[in-house]
């Protein structure tokens, strides 16, 4: 049972996300995760500012379940089941991310630059989480679906629509790391 | 006991996310600097797995655990909404490092700033809301 201590390897990973994705579709669901954010802003009352926000989200409860049961399966993930939780990336990839300011690299799950406390008290990292988080739910709504429901679901069910948005994913992600990250950092 | 069931998914869901490492930053970053095969391994099994698994569903018409029959809703067919909202999701995904599903993983397992990135995912969202008859669809 050793190897659930150690960072599971791609094709474990992978085929764990497309059984979650069949489990979903066997219970009557789908695979979505973006859709929570529009059920949350329902529910804190953008109904009253935006036709969009009306809908009737108690129909969405069971995905506001699943993403309870993802915080308690990260916390579980993260208390009990990793011993080294820094990230083996590539050497390349620690070396370049140093020259940019990241120390943590290779030595670390997320960034401290970006994802300790300390972030609190400082503008330029708190700048880029906010920016960053409003993109990400900006654009999902926009595309109508995030890596979950159209890299992963909508993919598998060969919609062209997926394919042109997870293209889309491709060309911001490939934007923001060559051409905005020099910039930034 | 459904609400049970979900509860399970999804914290099979986010065990997955946090041991995979695709609730990490580094991946994303290494992943968008073709540096691993890591990510790309992760999304190709997943979706080779889900293009069986969806074929075979739909060919013998298989039923819900419930007895219900499967439905799958195609996407509309438009162009401008998914490219440029994806061109913006990846923007964001890049820089923030994780994606709706990792980022509540996240607050599981204790990094507080996540919060920041979440709380802003929601107010983009309540954004998109506003604008969405704006925008070019």
């Amino acid at each position: 049972m050793n190897w659930i201590y150690e960072p599971w390897p791609w094709y474990v990973s992978g085929f764990m996300i497309a059984l979650i994705m069949f489990l979903l579709i066997m219970v009557g669901k789908n695979f979505g995760m973006s859709g929570n954010l529009r059920t949350m802003c329902t529910i804190c009352g953008a109904g009253n500012k935006a036709d969009f926000f009306r809908f009737d989200w108690k129909a969405q409860r069971w995905n506001l379940v699943v993403v309870l049961g993802a915080i308690i399966g990260g916390f579980i993930a993260h208390e009990f089941l990793t011993v080294e939780e820094a990230v083996a990336i590539n050497p390349n990839t620690v070396a370049d991310l140093q020259a940019l300011g990241f120390e943590s690299a290779g030595k670390a799950y997320l960034p401290n630059e970006l994802f300790d406390t300390s972030v609190f008290t400082d503008i330029k990292s708190l700048a880029l989480l906010i920016i960053g988080g409003f993109l990400v739910g900006f654009g999902a709504r926009y595309a109508g679906g995030c890596t979950s429901g159209h890299a992963i679901s909508g993919l598998s069910d060969l919609q062209l629509p997926s394919l042109i948005a997870v293209i889309g994913f491709f060309i911001g992600g490939l934007i923001m790391i060559h051409f905005i990250f020099p910039l930034l950092f | 006991m459904r609400t049970i069931i979900y509860l399970l998914i999804g914290i099979v869901f986010g065990i997955t996310m946090f041991k995979s490492e695709a609730a990490s930053w580094f991946r994303i970053y290494e992943m968008f600097k073709f540096e691993a095969f890591h990510m790309y391994g992760i999304i190709g099994v997943a979706v080779i797995t889900g293009v069986i698994g969806t074929f075979l569903i739909k060919r013998f018409r298989v039923r819900s655990f419930y007895g219900e029959p499967i439905k799958f809703y195609p996407k509309e067919k438009k162009v401008k909404r998914y490219l440029f909202g994806g061109i913006l999701f990846g923007l964001g995904w890049a820089l923030a490092g994780a994606c709706p599903g990792p980022m509540f993983t996240l607050v599981g397992a204790g990094f507080t700033p996540i919060l920041v990135v979440i709380a802003a995912a929601l107010a983009g969202t309540f954004i998109y809301g506003l604008l969405k008859d704006k925008l070019p669809h």
